[in-house]
Parts: structure tokens; C-alpha cells; sequence
């Protein structure tokens, strides 16, 4: 079905909002790669078949929807019109959710969150603690939307700024509107989309590109992914209103090929999109034209970066070059183009409908709207987040975050992934922008939030990052190249407790030279993790190199394990474990560990459950 | 080796033979084979008009790429950050212990491919690990045994 117009999409609209009742039964499973890796396909499997043993399959639609963001509580279902939330579902609760919740009205006590501060049973998803100080206005519709059918999509107003685009407004006011929301590029940068908009537009040439970087290669972060694979036509839908302002009439999507799903959901989205006359030639029968096409990466971190993604598109290995000549001027095949993430893209239909007035009235001075971040590492409520931009890391890390679990204390958080830095608690109460996070030496980056407690080692934790750069690192500049390595050299030789005074001097300056001398931004930034943890936590650096000790228990030449005779009850449960058999002992009897034989595995520590084995 | 170019032909018509295609090509044909025979990169590269050179480069920078055959099962090892500071590396190292083999290596019998990857975006269940496409959360070094055939090494 083609439409040709916009009075036929909104008909359709009409036609499908109307079809539906509101008051229809209707279970919706996460479908996100979380609750996908806890198993959410046989859950949903399962409903099916219950459904239909039970001639219900008329009577409750199922939905299988986008990430719901609480990865934590994963598998997550829930039921509507009421909105009850269940979480850990395994394909067990399915008959006792259909036989009590759907058809006699029950809520199953078991399955309901219970809140672990106040131990009271939440219901609904709004009386959760972790989404209450959230401002979803990305994810919430991934909850409301089955990614593969475009008419979900079109039942929540979709394609309607799209329309109102190319009926009423000129590229230059679109430009103007993107301008005066104050969004900025959510894929780590924050350049003013409007801008960046504006020079390619304004630059010369026919044929100009609008690409989507969907190349999340940042390790902890998974919101473009969840945006792609729960949502994808609103980036698509920002993506067609990009085009029509620039004056394009070709895009790309490049996107990790690590994402399965992402890639089989924007691809199904784009067929869909083309079948209704909203992708292609005269889209709504508005003379504008325009297509996308699907790239997959070929896992290189460093092809998030722009120019390194523009020459895979290409076909040749991923390598930046200088940015002296702009990508707005020379860019993709040479010509003018306009690069965005997909948070990005998924932030202009809003501001299209709702207007630059409302989205500027949300978020701080410089930072405008929300941001997605994903909350992960040792924290309680693992899963993405969404809030307005100025909340503070505290709200973030312990309302919504629930804290750090098993009792430990935090420590600090990692924004911005490889190219950002850590942020210590002294610094807690900060609030959460673009400007901020670069003032206390790290950045915003992609929306990565790694929580740290009092066990994560922040020289090894340095040492991590910066092995993940240089393995990552192209090559072609030797800044980059070289001096990453000597970084990671220097970070080994502290961690292993053969570092001195002098190398701190040294990793300064390397750090120095990196920031100065590298050809783009993945060497020009990888210094940050270094830096700020040298920065906040000096302390942990010269106790690896003056008293050979790591505080965190983490290095393993700076620690050894030993049996503690006070608690060991010979229940043999080391001895059994201990890959090279370094442990000896009779049953009931005090266990012995034979230092020159432990590989310090940590094996033995983890198994006891008497806390016999010790780590200093 | 022998490689079918029917199969190679109808991979690389589907994208109408375009150089900028060159990534999906390979991704395509490495789904088929598992791995990137040279035989079927040269084939590549006459088809396209591209210096084998060019193919090669692709193929050795981009890390989903493999020059090297896989074994049956292949296990992927979460290193990305959340998996990090949970422990990922001992989990690592003891399956690096019981198969006996380095990350990036295939056993002996061609029955175990070892991998690590960056991140997987299920930090919630961290550290993880996936065994042909399987999920297995909260991984330990003593409940890596579990992944693997008892008669293994």
C-alpha cells in the first residue's frame, strides 16, 4: 500500500488506531538482547502455545517488543491494559500468568518487583523506583511499539513530523527548529546537530549522503543498539526529515554486525517503510525522493569514528584521515555528508512534533534533552536509563541504579568508554552534561556508565583501556600506533610491581603527545582513562609502584592467596578446584597452599564458603 | 581448496558486484564457509576489479574477519568493560586452561574455537560468555567446566 499523500497516511493512521481497543488484553515480552540472552524466546514461545491450548489466541494479542531498559530483571513481561509488570519470567510462569492474570484477574505476587530499600511489591511499571526518575522519551516507545510492524509504529503518531516536514516546512526552517532545540550529537562528540545540518546543506554538489552510525563499538554501552533494534523507524523516520533539510536523496546505516537483531529489525523497517511510500521516490507524494541502505562493520572500534566509518563504506579497511577538509564538504565518495548516531536521529522526530521550544525546556544551560545512558558494572539495577540531561550521578548511580550491591561501597564511574575518564565519589554530586563530564576530565561519549566499587583496581582498570585502544588502533598514525603501546608497557610494568616514580612522568608525557599528535580522535582522547584515574587516584599508582600493593586485590603479581587455618573446615571444596593442585590437605583438616605452585587463578577464593582464603 | 563460484557468484550479484560492497561480500561468504578461504577472496577480487591487495586488507583489519578455518563449537568470551570489572579475564583463563589453547585458537580435534569479543550488550547477566549463539550469564572459572564436553581436555 502506497501512500500518496498526507491525508492517506493520516486516514490509515485513523483506520488503525480505531481497529484496535485500548481494553484488549495484550502481553508484551522484552524481546531486547538482554532478556533475549535470559531467554525470552521460549517465554514467548510458550505464551503462544498456552494461548492457543486454551483458545485464547482472539482474545489477548502477545507483543514482542524492544528493550524495556531493566536488563537486570530480565526476562520481562507485561500485561496490559493494566500495565502489571512481571520480571524474571521463565517459560515455567507462563501457565500460572495466562490461568491467574489473564483470565481470572490475579496478580501473581512472585513475579512482581520487589523494591529492595523499602521491601514493598510493586505492580506497574510507573510505581518502579528505577523508571520513575526517568524521562523516557526514547525508550518509551519501545515498549509500546512490536519492531517489525510499521502500523505500531503509525498507532503512536509515527511518520506524523515527517509529514508536517514535507507539507509545511521548508529545509531551511527544519534547520532552523534542529538549531534552536539545542540538540547536540549524542554519539560522543556533541556537536550542534543544526550546524553540522546547515554546512551540508550549504555546501557544494549534487549528491550529498546522510549516514547513520550505528557502529556502537564502545564495550558496556547498548543504547543505539536497543534504539535500533526496539524502535527503528523513529530513526529512520529522523533520518528522511535530515535528508529532506540537507538535500539528500541517499542514506546509509552502518551498523555493528555484532547486532543481529538490529540489522534484521532496521532492515524489516526499511522494506516496510518503502512498501507504504515512505521511503523511495516522492515520498507521500511530496516530489522529495529519498532511499536508505543497510552496511554491516566489520568489528573495528575505530569505525566509529566518522571518517573511518565513511571509508569502510567504501569498501577499504577503516583507517581516518585529517579532518582539515571537513566531512559536511567531502565526505562519503568525496561528496558532502552529514554523519549522526542513531540517538541522535531518534531525537528530531519529537522535536519536529512537539516543537525547539519544548525540547530546549528540558536539560541544562548547554545540554539540551535526554540522554541514554547504560548503567552497568557493580551496580544493582543493571539496564539502559534514560534522563533529562543536568541529574546528578548520584540519582542516577543510587535512585534509579539501586547502588552498589553485596555491601561494598562505590568507588567511581566510567563515562564516555575508551576515550573517556573516570569520575571519583568526590565529584558525586555532579550534574550530568556535556560540559561537566569534560571539566572533570572525561566526557559524554556514547552514554556508557561502567560503576566501579572498592574492588576494581583503577591502574588496572587504565591498563584495560588502554590495551583495548592500542589493539583497536588502526595503525596509521604513529602517535597512535606507538604510543599507546609504550602506554600499555608502562601500565604492565606497574601493575606488575616493577614500576617508578619516573614512569608517571613518562605516561604524562606520552599523554601529552597523544592528545597533540594523533591523526583522530581515538588516539587524540585515549589518554583520558590514564589521565583521570592518575588524576583522582594517584594514591592507588604509587602504592602499586613505592609499596608494590595493589588496595583493590586485583593485580595478580602484587597479591598472594593463602588458607586462614581460623575458618578453614577442611570441607575440600579448594582443593578439589585448584587447576595446578597447589592446595593440599586431609578432610576436616586445615588446608595448606603451596605458594610456589598457586597461578593465582582466584578460583580458590571464589569456591570457599567459609571465607578461609585470603587475598593481600 | 576447492570453492563453489556458483555460490560466490550469486553472494556478489546480490549486491550488483559493487566495490563499496566489498565488507558485506566477505561477511557473506564468511557465514558460508566460517572462515575466508584465499581461494574465494581471489574470486572476489577478480569479480569486483579490485587489487587482491585490497580484499586482503580488508579482510586482515576488520576483526570479524577469520583467515583461519573454525572448530564445530566456537565459545565467545565477553571482554568488554561491565565483563571486565566482573571478573572476565579468570573466566577467560580457565578456558584457555581446559582447552588448552590461547583466545583466537582452535583445539587440535577442530572441536573448540576460543574468541573473545569486545562487548555484547548483555552487561546485566556479565560476565558472559556464548557458546554457538547460546547465552550464558554470570560465568565463574568453575562454572566454565559446565560449558564443555566432560571428555574434552
Amino acid at each position: 500500500m502506497k501512500l500518496s499523500s498526507e491525508k492517506e497516511l493520516e486516514d490509515l493512521r485513523n483506520e488503525i488506531i480505531s481497529g484496535r481497543d485500548p481494553n484488549k488484553l495484550c502481553i508484551a515480552v522484552c524481546g531486547g538482547t538482554g532478556c533475549h540472552a535470559g531467554g525470552c524466546s521460549n517465554v514467548a514461545q510458550e505464551i503462544r502455545t498456552e494461548l492457543d491450548s486454551k483458545n485464547l489466541a482472539d482474545k489477548v494479542d502477545i507483543r514482542i517488543t524492544g528493550c524495556h531498559g531493566f536488563c537486570e530483571r530480565g526476562p520481562i513481561v507485561i500485561v496490559y491494559p493494566e500495565g502489571i509488570f512481571y520480571q524474571k519470567v521463565i517459560p515455567r510462569d507462563i501457565k500460572e500468568i495466562i490461568a491467574s492474570t489473564i483470565e481470572n484477574g490475579k496478580i501473581i505476587d512472585r513475579l512482581l518487583y520487589h523494591d529492595p530499600v523499602s521491601g514493598e511489591k510493586k505492580i506497574r511499571v510507573e510505581d518502579i523506583t528505577f523508571y520513575q526518575k526517568q524521562n523516557r522519551l526514547i525508550l518509551e516507545n519501545n515498549t509500546r511499539v512490536d519492531p517489525a510492524q510499521i502500523k505500531d509504529y503509525l498507532a503512536i503518531n509515527g511518520y506524523s513530523a515527517l509529514a508536517k516536514v514535507l507539507g509545511k516546512m521548508t529545509p531551511e526552517i527544519v534547520i532552523d527548529m534542529v538549531k534552536s532545540s539545542g540538540l547536540r550529537g549524542r554519539g560522543g562528540g556533541g556537536f550542534p546537530t543544526g550546524r553540522k545540518w546547515e554546512s551540508t546543506r550549504i555546501a557544494e554538489g549534487d549528491v550529498k549522503y546522510v549516514i547513520c552510525n550505528a557502529d556502537e563499538g564502545d564495550p558496556g554501552a547498548f543504547m543505539d543498539r536497543s534504539i535500533l533494534e526496539g524502535n527503528p523507524h523513529s530513526v529512520l523516520e529522523g533520518m528522511i526529515i535530515g535528508a529532506y533539510a540537507i538535500g539528500s536523496n541517499e542514506g546509509h546505516i552502518y551498523v555493528r554486525n555484532e547486532y543481529p537483531l538490529a540489522v534484521s529489525n532496521i532492515s524489516t523497517a526499511i522494506k516496510q517503510a518503502r512498501e507504504f511510500g515512505i521511503l523511495g521516490d516522492d515520498i507521500l507524494g511530496s516530489g522529495f525522493g529519498f532511499d536508505v541502505k543497510v552496511n554491516r562493520g566489520g568489528g573495528a572500534f575505530v569505525c566509529g569514528e566518522s571518517t573511518a566509518l565513511m571509508a569502510s563504506l567504501e569498501g577499504k579497511p577503516g583507517e581516518p584521515r585529517a579532518k582539515y577538509i571537513h566531512t559536511s564538504e567531502k565526505g562519503l565518495w568525496d561528496k558532502p555528508s552529514n554523519l549522526n548516531n542513531v540517538e541522535t536521529w531518534a531525537n528530531v522526530p519529537m522535536i519536529i512534533n512537539k516543537g525547539s521550544k519544548w525540547y530546549s525546556g528540558i536539560g541544562t544551560e548547554s545540554s539540551k534533552g535526554t540522554k541514554v545512558f547504560s548503567l552497568v558494572g557493580k551496580i544493582n539495577n543493571t539496564g539502559l536509563v534514560e534522563v533529562s540531561m543536568g541529574m546528578t550521578l548520584r540519582e542516577i548511580i543510587f535512585d534509579i541504579g539501586g547502588g552498589i550491591p553485596g555491601g561494598k561501597s562505590f568507588k567511581a564511574v566510567q563515562t564516555g568508554g575508551p576515550s573517556g575518564g573516570c569520575i571519583p565519589e568526590s565529584l558525586i554530586d555532579m550534574a550530568v552534561d556535556y560540559d561537566r563530564l569534560m571539566e572533570a576530565g572525561s566526557m559524554m561519549g556514547s552514554g556508557g556508565m561502567i560503576v566501579m566499587d572498592e574492588e576494581t583496581c583503577m591502574v588496572d582498570l587504565a591498563k584495560y583501556f588502554t590495551n583495548f585502544l592500542q589493539e583497536e588502533s588502526c595503525g596509521k598514525c604513529v602517535p597512535c600506533r606507538e604510543g599507546l603501546r609504550r602506554m600499555g608497557d608502562i601500565l604492565k610494568d606497574i601493575t606488575e610491581g616493577k614500576g617508578s616514580m619516573e614512569d608517571i612522568l613518562l605516561i604524562e608525557d606520552l599523554a601529552g603527545m597523544l592528545k597533540d599528535a594523533s591523526l583522530c580522535g581515538l588516539g587524540m582522547t585515549a589518554s583520558n582513562p590514564v589521565m583521570s584515574t592518575l588524576k583522582y587516584f594517584k594514591d592507588e599508582y604509587l602504592a602499586h609502584i613505592i609499596d608494590h600493593r595493589c588496595p583493590a586485590g586485583v593485580c595478580r603479581e602484587l597479591i598472594t592467596y593463602g588458607i586462614d587455618a581460623d575458618n578453614c573446615t577442611g570441607c575440600g571444596m579448594c582443593k578439589k578446584n585448584c587447576p595446578p593442585g597447589a592446595i593440599s590437605g586431609e578432610r576436616k583438616e586445615t588446608h595448606v597452599l603451596d605458594t610456589g605452585k598457586c597461578i593465582k587463578c582466584g578460583i580458590c577464593y571464589d569456591v570457599c564458603k567459609f571465607k578461609a582464603v585470603r587475598k593481600e | 581448496m576447492t570453492i563453489d563460484e556458483s555460490r560466490l557468484d550469486s553472494i556478489i550479484d546480490e549486491y550488483n558486484g559493487e566495490q563499496g560492497s566489498l565488507i558485506s561480500i566477505l561477511q557473506d561468504i564468511q557465514a558460508q564457509y566460517q572462515y575466508l578461504p584465499r581461494e574465494a577472496m581471489d574470486y572476489v577480487a577478480m569479480r569486483l576489479k579490485i587489487p587482491r591487495v585490497q580484499v586482503f586488507g580488508v579482510a586482515t583489519f576488520f576483526k570479524a574477519f577469520s583467515l583461519k578455518p573454525k572448530g564445530k563449537q566456537r565459545i565467545h568470551v565477553c571482554m568488554g568493560t561491565a565483563c571486565h570489572v566482573r571478573g572476565s579475564k579468570m573466566v577467560l583463563e580457565e578456558l584457555e586452561r581446559k582447552l588448552g589453547i590461547k583466545a583466537g585458537d582452535t583445539t587440535l580435534d577442530n572441536e573448540y574455537t576460543l574468541e573473545t569479543v569486545n562487548c555484547l550488550g548483555a552487561c546485566a547477566l556479565g560476565p558472559v560468555v556464548v557458546k554457538n549463539e547460546e547465552y550464558r550469564g554470570q560465568m565463574t572459572p568453575i562454572k566454565v567446566g559446565s560449558l564443555l564436553d566432560t571428555k574434552k581436555p
